[in-house]
Protein backbone atom coordinates (compact mmCIF):
# COMPACT_ATOMS: atom_id res chain seq x y z
CA UNK A 1 0.00 0.00 0.00
CA UNK A 2 1.57 3.63 -1.05
CA UNK A 3 -0.28 6.47 0.02
CA UNK A 4 0.09 10.13 -1.12
CA UNK A 5 -1.26 13.17 -0.20
CA UNK A 6 -2.35 15.54 -3.01
CA UNK A 7 -3.94 18.70 -3.94
CA UNK A 8 -6.34 19.21 -6.63
CA UNK A 9 -7.97 21.78 -8.11
CA UNK A 10 -11.19 21.15 -9.23
CA UNK A 11 -13.50 23.25 -11.00
CA UNK A 12 -11.91 26.42 -8.89
CA UNK A 13 -12.27 24.45 -5.78
CA UNK A 14 -9.13 22.98 -3.78
CA UNK A 15 -9.45 19.77 -2.54
CA UNK A 16 -6.81 18.12 -0.35
CA UNK A 17 -6.48 14.00 0.07
CA UNK A 18 -5.22 11.21 0.85
CA UNK A 19 -5.35 8.51 -1.71
CA UNK A 20 -3.69 5.23 -2.43
CA UNK A 21 -1.30 5.50 -5.58
CA UNK A 22 -3.61 3.16 -7.77
CA UNK A 23 -6.82 5.45 -7.15
CA UNK A 24 -7.83 6.19 -10.52
CA UNK A 25 -8.90 9.74 -11.07
CA UNK A 26 -11.81 8.92 -12.37
CA UNK A 27 -12.64 6.92 -9.27
CA UNK A 28 -11.69 9.82 -7.04
CA UNK A 29 -13.77 12.28 -8.43
CA UNK A 30 -16.71 9.78 -8.98
CA UNK A 31 -16.30 8.07 -5.89
CA UNK A 32 -14.14 9.89 -2.97
CA UNK A 33 -15.79 13.37 -3.98
CA UNK A 34 -19.23 11.96 -5.54
CA UNK A 35 -19.09 14.26 -8.74
CA UNK A 36 -20.88 11.40 -10.71
CA UNK A 37 -21.26 13.50 -13.44
CA UNK A 38 -17.76 12.21 -15.19
CA UNK A 39 -18.79 8.81 -16.39
CA UNK A 40 -17.10 5.54 -16.49
CA UNK A 41 -17.95 3.80 -20.55
CA UNK A 42 -15.44 1.02 -21.63
CA UNK A 43 -12.81 1.46 -18.73
CA UNK A 44 -9.68 1.10 -21.35
CA UNK A 45 -8.77 4.63 -22.98
CA UNK A 46 -11.21 3.84 -26.08
CA UNK A 47 -14.41 5.17 -25.34
CA UNK A 48 -14.14 8.80 -23.74
CA UNK A 49 -16.76 8.76 -21.74
CA UNK A 50 -14.38 9.61 -18.41
CA UNK A 51 -12.95 12.56 -20.25
CA UNK A 52 -11.78 15.54 -18.09
CA UNK A 53 -9.77 18.65 -18.59
CA UNK A 54 -6.27 18.47 -16.95
CA UNK A 55 -4.82 21.87 -17.01
CA UNK A 56 -6.93 22.74 -19.83
CA UNK A 57 -6.68 19.90 -21.95
CA UNK A 58 -9.09 16.49 -22.81
CA UNK A 59 -7.42 13.61 -21.41
CA UNK A 60 -9.23 9.98 -20.25
CA UNK A 61 -9.43 10.07 -16.43
CA UNK A 62 -10.15 6.55 -16.57
CA UNK A 63 -6.04 6.04 -17.19
CA UNK A 64 -5.15 8.34 -15.25
CA UNK A 65 -3.83 7.95 -11.64
CA UNK A 66 -4.91 10.30 -9.12
CA UNK A 67 -1.52 10.95 -7.71
CA UNK A 68 -0.26 11.85 -11.15
CA UNK A 69 -2.80 14.83 -10.96
CA UNK A 70 -1.47 16.02 -8.02
CA UNK A 71 -0.78 19.98 -8.30
CA UNK A 72 -2.90 20.35 -11.41
CA UNK A 73 -6.40 21.98 -12.77
CA UNK A 74 -9.33 19.16 -13.15
CA UNK A 75 -12.27 20.68 -15.00
CA UNK A 76 -15.37 18.13 -15.44
CA UNK A 77 -18.91 18.81 -16.62
CA UNK A 78 -20.28 20.06 -12.99
CA UNK A 79 -18.17 22.65 -13.60
CA UNK A 80 -18.91 24.12 -17.06
CA UNK A 81 -22.59 25.97 -15.81
CA UNK A 82 -21.61 29.25 -13.75
CA UNK A 83 -23.49 30.69 -11.48
CA UNK A 84 -26.63 28.47 -12.62
CA UNK A 85 -26.17 29.61 -16.17
CA UNK A 86 -25.64 26.81 -19.03
CA UNK A 87 -22.11 27.17 -20.70
CA UNK A 88 -22.25 27.59 -24.26
CA UNK A 89 -21.47 24.00 -25.33
CA UNK A 90 -24.47 22.54 -22.40
CA UNK A 91 -26.89 24.88 -24.17
CA UNK A 92 -25.53 23.16 -27.82
CA UNK A 93 -26.32 20.34 -26.78
CA UNK A 94 -30.08 21.07 -25.44
CA UNK A 95 -31.19 23.38 -28.07
CA UNK A 96 -29.66 20.52 -31.14
CA UNK A 97 -30.74 17.75 -29.93
CA UNK A 98 -26.96 16.56 -28.95
CA UNK A 99 -27.62 13.64 -27.14
CA UNK A 100 -30.14 10.46 -27.14
CA UNK A 101 -29.20 8.14 -24.59
CA UNK A 102 -26.82 10.66 -22.70
CA UNK A 103 -23.85 8.51 -21.24
CA UNK A 104 -21.07 9.86 -23.62
CA UNK A 105 -22.40 13.51 -23.41
CA UNK A 106 -19.81 14.88 -20.53
CA UNK A 107 -17.19 13.62 -22.25
CA UNK A 108 -17.94 15.25 -25.52
CA UNK A 109 -18.55 18.13 -23.48
CA UNK A 110 -15.11 18.63 -21.98
CA UNK A 111 -13.53 17.84 -24.85
CA UNK A 112 -15.70 20.25 -27.43
CA UNK A 113 -15.37 22.86 -25.00
CA UNK A 114 -11.63 22.62 -24.84
CA UNK A 115 -11.66 22.58 -28.50
CA UNK A 116 -13.95 26.06 -28.36
CA UNK A 117 -10.99 27.64 -26.14
CA UNK A 118 -8.13 26.64 -28.70
CA UNK A 119 -10.09 27.34 -31.82
CA UNK A 120 -13.10 29.34 -31.40
CA UNK A 121 -14.59 29.13 -34.76
CA UNK A 122 -13.62 24.64 -36.14
CA UNK A 123 -14.54 23.67 -39.48
CA UNK A 124 -16.87 21.02 -39.29
CA UNK A 125 -13.68 18.82 -40.17
CA UNK A 126 -12.18 20.24 -37.04
CA UNK A 127 -14.86 18.99 -35.05
CA UNK A 128 -15.32 15.91 -36.02
CA UNK A 129 -11.86 15.52 -35.74
CA UNK A 130 -11.71 16.30 -32.53
CA UNK A 131 -13.57 14.42 -31.18
CA UNK A 132 -12.92 11.10 -33.05
CA UNK A 133 -11.30 9.98 -29.51
CA UNK A 134 -14.93 10.03 -28.21
CA UNK A 135 -17.52 7.60 -28.91
CA UNK A 136 -21.59 7.93 -29.08
CA UNK A 137 -23.08 4.41 -29.04
CA UNK A 138 -26.36 6.07 -30.32
CA UNK A 139 -24.46 7.73 -33.48
CA UNK A 140 -25.51 10.89 -32.93
CA UNK A 141 -22.92 12.80 -34.51
CA UNK A 142 -24.62 15.12 -37.05
CA UNK A 143 -26.59 16.51 -33.99
CA UNK A 144 -23.44 16.87 -32.06
CA UNK A 145 -21.39 18.60 -34.42
CA UNK A 146 -24.37 20.79 -34.72
CA UNK A 147 -24.33 21.48 -30.96
CA UNK A 148 -20.49 22.52 -30.87
CA UNK A 149 -21.31 24.36 -33.92
CA UNK A 150 -24.49 26.62 -31.53
CA UNK A 151 -21.89 26.78 -29.00
CA UNK A 152 -19.27 28.17 -31.67
CA UNK A 153 -21.64 30.56 -32.95
CA UNK A 154 -23.00 31.57 -29.65
CA UNK A 155 -19.59 32.48 -27.95
CA UNK A 156 -18.73 34.29 -30.66
CA UNK A 157 -21.96 36.47 -30.51
CA UNK A 158 -20.92 37.24 -26.61
CA UNK A 159 -17.66 38.18 -27.37
CA UNK A 160 -18.85 40.43 -29.82
CA UNK A 161 -21.47 41.85 -28.17
CA UNK A 162 -18.88 42.20 -24.76
CA UNK A 163 -16.76 43.96 -27.63
CA UNK A 164 -19.39 46.62 -28.32
CA UNK B 1 -10.26 -3.74 -12.99
CA UNK B 2 -8.16 -1.11 -10.74
CA UNK B 3 -4.32 -1.76 -10.64
CA UNK B 4 -2.35 -4.16 -8.39
CA UNK B 5 -1.03 -1.80 -5.68
CA UNK B 6 2.78 -0.10 -5.81
CA UNK B 7 5.09 2.48 -4.50
CA UNK B 8 4.90 5.96 -6.39
CA UNK B 9 7.77 8.06 -6.74
CA UNK B 10 7.32 11.84 -9.02
CA UNK B 11 10.99 12.79 -8.76
CA UNK B 12 11.95 16.13 -9.83
CA UNK B 13 15.61 15.41 -10.99
CA UNK B 14 16.87 12.92 -13.65
CA UNK B 15 19.14 11.29 -11.52
CA UNK B 16 16.44 11.06 -8.22
CA UNK B 17 14.58 9.00 -11.17
CA UNK B 18 17.34 6.69 -12.34
CA UNK B 19 18.51 5.72 -8.85
CA UNK B 20 14.62 5.32 -7.95
CA UNK B 21 14.19 3.02 -11.01
CA UNK B 22 17.47 0.95 -9.82
CA UNK B 23 16.29 0.55 -6.13
CA UNK B 24 14.12 -1.98 -6.92
CA UNK B 25 13.92 -4.66 -9.55
CA UNK B 26 10.38 -4.73 -10.59
CA UNK B 27 10.38 -0.67 -11.08
CA UNK B 28 8.47 0.97 -14.04
CA UNK B 29 8.82 4.49 -15.69
CA UNK B 30 5.63 5.94 -16.14
CA UNK B 31 5.49 8.56 -18.78
CA UNK B 32 2.26 9.32 -19.86
CA UNK B 33 0.82 5.92 -18.56
CA UNK B 34 -1.35 5.49 -21.79
CA UNK B 35 -0.06 2.04 -22.37
CA UNK B 36 0.74 1.01 -19.16
CA UNK B 37 -1.55 2.02 -17.25
CA UNK B 38 -4.08 -0.07 -19.36
CA UNK B 39 -1.86 -2.63 -19.15
CA UNK B 40 -1.77 -2.56 -14.96
CA UNK B 41 -5.58 -2.35 -15.03
CA UNK B 42 -5.62 -5.60 -16.68
CA UNK B 43 -3.12 -6.89 -14.60
CA UNK B 44 -1.05 -7.51 -17.48
CA UNK B 45 1.83 -5.21 -15.70
CA UNK B 46 2.05 -5.42 -12.20
CA UNK B 47 5.47 -3.22 -11.38
CA UNK B 48 5.86 -2.86 -7.22
CA UNK B 49 7.58 0.77 -8.12
CA UNK B 50 6.23 3.29 -10.65
CA UNK B 51 8.73 6.37 -11.43
CA UNK B 52 6.53 9.01 -12.89
CA UNK B 53 9.13 11.25 -14.72
CA UNK B 54 6.30 13.26 -15.72
CA UNK B 55 7.94 16.34 -13.01
CA UNK B 56 10.98 15.78 -14.43
CA UNK B 57 12.47 18.89 -16.44
CA UNK B 58 14.12 19.64 -19.36
CA UNK B 59 12.68 16.07 -21.02
CA UNK B 60 9.79 18.15 -23.09
CA UNK B 61 11.24 20.26 -26.05
CA UNK B 62 11.50 19.78 -29.77
CA UNK B 63 14.24 21.82 -31.67
CA UNK B 64 16.79 20.97 -34.61
CA UNK B 65 20.34 21.05 -33.73
CA UNK B 66 23.34 19.82 -35.90
CA UNK B 67 21.65 17.92 -38.37
CA UNK B 68 18.76 16.40 -36.10
CA UNK B 69 15.56 16.61 -34.53
CA UNK B 70 15.87 16.62 -31.07
CA UNK B 71 12.82 15.84 -29.45
CA UNK B 72 12.50 15.00 -25.54
CA UNK B 73 11.20 12.05 -24.65
CA UNK B 74 8.15 13.26 -22.07
CA UNK B 75 6.98 15.74 -25.33
CA UNK B 76 3.48 14.75 -25.61
CA UNK B 77 2.02 13.50 -28.53
CA UNK B 78 -0.46 16.75 -28.95
CA UNK B 79 2.75 18.91 -28.65
CA UNK B 80 4.46 16.80 -32.03
CA UNK B 81 1.36 16.75 -33.83
CA UNK B 82 1.01 20.68 -33.70
CA UNK B 83 4.45 21.67 -33.93
CA UNK B 84 4.64 23.93 -37.14
CA UNK B 85 8.07 22.65 -37.38
CA UNK B 86 7.31 19.15 -37.75
CA UNK B 87 4.55 19.47 -40.42
CA UNK B 88 6.90 21.53 -42.45
CA UNK B 89 9.81 19.41 -42.66
CA UNK B 90 9.12 16.26 -41.29
CA UNK B 91 6.17 14.65 -43.15
CA UNK B 92 6.72 11.16 -42.00
CA UNK B 93 6.58 11.91 -38.53
CA UNK B 94 3.82 14.06 -38.87
CA UNK B 95 1.65 11.59 -40.74
CA UNK B 96 2.58 9.18 -37.92
CA UNK B 97 0.93 10.98 -34.81
CA UNK B 98 -2.07 12.59 -36.64
CA UNK B 99 -2.91 8.84 -36.29
CA UNK B 100 -1.70 7.76 -33.52
CA UNK B 101 -4.43 6.84 -30.77
CA UNK B 102 -6.92 9.38 -31.32
CA UNK B 103 -6.52 13.28 -30.08
CA UNK B 104 -7.86 12.83 -26.48
CA UNK B 105 -5.38 10.12 -25.66
CA UNK B 106 -2.27 12.08 -27.63
CA UNK B 107 -2.89 14.48 -24.71
CA UNK B 108 -1.26 12.39 -22.25
CA UNK B 109 0.73 10.23 -24.26
CA UNK B 110 4.52 11.08 -25.24
CA UNK B 111 6.75 10.12 -27.72
CA UNK B 112 9.58 8.66 -25.38
CA UNK B 113 6.71 5.83 -24.35
CA UNK B 114 5.30 5.11 -27.50
CA UNK B 115 8.61 4.25 -28.47
CA UNK B 116 10.43 2.06 -25.14
CA UNK B 117 6.88 0.80 -24.44
CA UNK B 118 7.35 -2.09 -26.93
CA UNK B 119 4.07 -3.14 -28.53
CA UNK B 120 4.04 -4.09 -32.03
CA UNK B 121 0.80 -1.57 -32.25
CA UNK B 122 2.91 1.19 -31.28
CA UNK B 123 2.99 3.65 -34.61
CA UNK B 124 6.59 5.61 -33.60
CA UNK B 125 8.53 2.68 -33.90
CA UNK B 126 8.27 1.75 -37.50
CA UNK B 127 8.66 5.34 -38.45
CA UNK B 128 11.94 6.18 -36.43
CA UNK B 129 13.29 2.59 -38.31
CA UNK B 130 12.14 4.44 -41.48
CA UNK B 131 13.91 7.62 -40.70
CA UNK B 132 17.60 5.84 -39.27
CA UNK B 133 16.50 7.62 -35.81
CA UNK B 134 18.70 7.54 -32.40
CA UNK B 135 17.46 7.34 -28.70
CA UNK B 136 19.58 8.46 -25.82
CA UNK B 137 19.49 6.70 -22.68
CA UNK B 138 20.47 7.92 -19.39
CA UNK B 139 21.27 5.59 -16.70
CA UNK B 140 23.57 5.72 -13.57
CA UNK B 141 26.52 5.67 -15.52
CA UNK B 142 25.62 8.42 -17.65
CA UNK B 143 24.05 8.75 -21.21
CA UNK B 144 24.19 6.45 -24.24
CA UNK B 145 22.88 6.66 -27.78
CA UNK B 146 21.46 3.59 -29.00
CA UNK B 147 20.51 3.49 -32.85
CA UNK B 148 16.71 2.46 -33.57
CA UNK B 149 17.94 -0.50 -35.51
CA UNK B 150 19.22 -2.19 -32.70
CA UNK B 151 16.63 -0.87 -29.93
CA UNK B 152 13.32 -3.19 -30.47
CA UNK B 153 14.58 -6.51 -28.95
CA UNK B 154 11.22 -8.24 -28.55
CA UNK B 155 7.56 -8.12 -27.58
CA UNK B 156 7.88 -5.37 -24.74
CA UNK B 157 11.68 -5.91 -24.80
CA UNK B 158 13.87 -3.29 -25.76
CA UNK B 159 17.82 -2.48 -26.00
CA UNK B 160 17.22 -0.21 -22.44
CA UNK B 161 18.32 -1.78 -19.17
CA UNK B 162 16.11 -1.45 -16.50
CA UNK B 163 17.39 1.32 -14.67
CA UNK B 164 17.95 3.43 -18.04
CA UNK B 165 15.07 5.88 -18.58
CA UNK B 166 15.35 7.13 -22.58
CA UNK B 167 15.15 11.11 -22.78
CA UNK B 168 15.78 11.66 -26.70
CA UNK B 169 14.26 10.89 -29.93
CA UNK B 170 16.83 12.23 -32.80
CA UNK B 171 15.88 12.13 -36.26
CA UNK B 172 18.13 13.02 -38.94
CA UNK B 173 17.08 16.06 -40.68
CA UNK B 174 15.81 15.44 -44.24
CA UNK B 175 17.80 16.69 -47.02
CA UNK B 176 16.56 18.45 -50.03
CA UNK B 177 14.77 16.54 -52.37
CA UNK B 178 13.73 13.76 -49.74
CA UNK B 179 10.43 13.21 -48.41
CA UNK B 180 8.13 10.30 -46.02
CA UNK B 181 4.49 9.24 -46.06
CA UNK B 182 2.61 6.82 -42.78
CA UNK B 183 -0.39 5.15 -44.04
CA UNK B 184 -2.18 3.48 -41.65
CA UNK B 185 -5.36 1.30 -41.55
CA UNK B 186 -7.45 1.15 -39.01
CA UNK B 187 -10.86 -0.42 -37.72
CA UNK B 188 -11.84 3.02 -35.83
CA UNK B 189 -9.35 5.92 -34.46
CA UNK B 190 -7.87 5.11 -31.33
CA UNK B 191 -7.37 0.98 -32.19
CA UNK B 192 -4.10 -0.10 -33.35
CA UNK B 193 -3.14 -0.61 -36.86
CA UNK B 194 -3.91 -3.45 -38.99
CA UNK B 195 -1.15 -2.83 -40.28
CA UNK B 196 0.71 0.35 -41.49
CA UNK B 197 3.75 1.56 -43.30
CA UNK B 198 5.99 4.01 -42.66
CA UNK B 199 8.21 5.48 -45.69
CA UNK B 200 11.04 7.76 -45.88
CA UNK B 201 13.00 8.78 -48.69
CA UNK B 202 15.69 11.21 -50.80
CA UNK B 203 16.30 11.27 -54.02
CA UNK B 204 19.44 12.42 -56.35
CA UNK B 205 19.25 15.18 -59.37
CA UNK B 206 18.07 12.40 -61.81
CA UNK B 207 15.44 11.60 -59.69
CA UNK B 208 16.31 7.66 -58.63
CA UNK B 209 16.54 6.65 -54.86
CA UNK B 210 19.51 7.96 -52.76
CA UNK B 211 18.07 6.63 -49.65
CA UNK B 212 15.27 4.52 -48.47
CA UNK B 213 13.61 3.93 -45.03
CA UNK B 214 10.83 1.11 -44.75
CA UNK B 215 9.09 0.41 -41.55
CA UNK B 216 5.96 -1.63 -40.57
CA UNK B 217 4.10 -1.58 -38.07
CA UNK B 218 2.04 -4.31 -36.34
CA UNK B 219 2.91 -7.06 -38.86
CA UNK B 220 5.05 -9.19 -36.06
CA UNK B 221 6.63 -9.08 -32.72
CA UNK B 222 8.61 -5.51 -33.29
CA UNK B 223 8.10 -3.56 -36.26
CA UNK B 224 10.16 -4.70 -39.07
CA UNK B 225 12.83 -2.47 -40.94
CA UNK B 226 12.27 -3.59 -44.69
CA UNK B 227 15.51 -3.69 -45.65
CA UNK B 228 15.42 -5.91 -48.61
CA UNK B 229 12.64 -3.86 -50.07
CA UNK B 230 14.89 -0.94 -49.09
CA UNK B 231 18.48 -2.14 -50.76
CA UNK B 232 16.33 -3.34 -53.82
CA UNK B 233 15.08 0.75 -54.54
CA UNK B 234 18.45 2.24 -53.75
CA UNK B 235 20.22 3.81 -57.23
CA UNK B 236 16.62 2.42 -59.49
CA UNK B 237 14.16 4.79 -60.64
CA UNK B 238 10.85 5.84 -58.93
CA UNK B 239 8.78 3.60 -61.50
CA UNK B 240 6.08 1.70 -60.78
CA UNK B 241 7.30 -1.62 -61.13
CA UNK B 242 10.22 -0.66 -59.43
CA UNK B 243 7.75 0.52 -56.04
CA UNK B 244 5.55 -2.49 -56.74
CA UNK B 245 8.67 -4.95 -56.65
CA UNK B 246 9.59 -3.51 -53.74
CA UNK B 247 6.10 -3.88 -51.90
CA UNK B 248 6.44 -7.29 -52.04
CA UNK B 249 9.67 -7.53 -51.04
CA UNK B 250 8.31 -5.36 -47.61
CA UNK B 251 4.86 -7.94 -47.55
CA UNK B 252 7.64 -10.90 -47.60
CA UNK B 253 9.42 -9.22 -44.59
CA UNK B 254 5.89 -9.08 -42.54
CA UNK B 255 4.78 -11.64 -40.20
CA UNK B 256 2.11 -11.00 -38.98
CA UNK B 257 -0.38 -13.18 -37.31
CA UNK B 258 -3.95 -13.86 -37.57
CA UNK B 259 -6.10 -11.82 -35.18
CA UNK B 260 -9.85 -9.83 -35.33
CA UNK B 261 -8.08 -6.98 -37.59
CA UNK B 262 -7.99 -9.97 -40.06
CA UNK B 263 -5.45 -13.09 -41.26
CA UNK B 264 -2.40 -13.18 -42.51
CA UNK B 265 -2.67 -13.13 -45.64
CA UNK B 266 -4.80 -10.35 -45.99
CA UNK B 267 -2.51 -8.27 -43.60
CA UNK B 268 0.19 -9.30 -46.35
CA UNK B 269 -1.38 -8.07 -48.72
CA UNK B 270 -2.36 -4.60 -46.84
CA UNK B 271 1.73 -4.35 -46.46
CA UNK B 272 2.34 -4.34 -49.88
CA UNK B 273 -0.54 -2.24 -51.06
CA UNK B 274 0.59 0.35 -48.53
CA UNK B 275 4.29 0.46 -49.14
CA UNK B 276 2.90 1.17 -52.78
CA UNK B 277 1.29 3.99 -51.60
CA UNK B 278 3.19 5.06 -49.01
CA UNK B 279 6.39 4.97 -51.28
CA UNK B 280 4.40 6.96 -54.06
CA UNK B 281 3.41 9.97 -51.57
CA UNK B 282 7.04 9.95 -49.99
CA UNK B 283 8.06 10.60 -53.83
CA UNK B 284 5.51 13.04 -54.60
CA UNK B 285 6.84 14.95 -51.72
CA UNK B 286 10.57 14.71 -52.11
CA UNK B 287 9.67 16.16 -55.91
CA UNK B 288 8.18 19.23 -53.73
CA UNK B 289 4.39 17.99 -55.07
Amino acid sequence: MSNHHIHVTINGKLHHADVESRLLLVHFLRENLNMTGTHIGCDTTSCGACTVQLNGKPVKSCTVLAVQADGMEVKTVEGLATNGKLHPIQEGFHEKHGLQCGFCTPGMMMTSSALLAQNPHPTEDEIRHAISGNLCRCTGYMNIVKAVQYAADKMATAEKAAAD
Amino acid sequence: MIPPTFEYVAPKMLSEAVAALGGHENAKVLAGGQSLIPLMRFRLASPAVLVDITRVEGLSYINEDKGWLKIGSMTRQSTVDHSPLVREKYHLLADTVSVLSDPVVRNMGTVGGNIANGDPGNDYPATMLAYGAEVVAVGPKGERVIPITSFFIGLYESALASNEILTEVRIPTPKPHSGGAYLKLERKVGDFATAAVAAQVELDAKGKFKSVGIGLTNVGLTAIKATAAEDFLKGKDSSDENIRQAAQLAADASAPIADVRGSENYKRSLVKTYTVRALRLAVQRAKGG
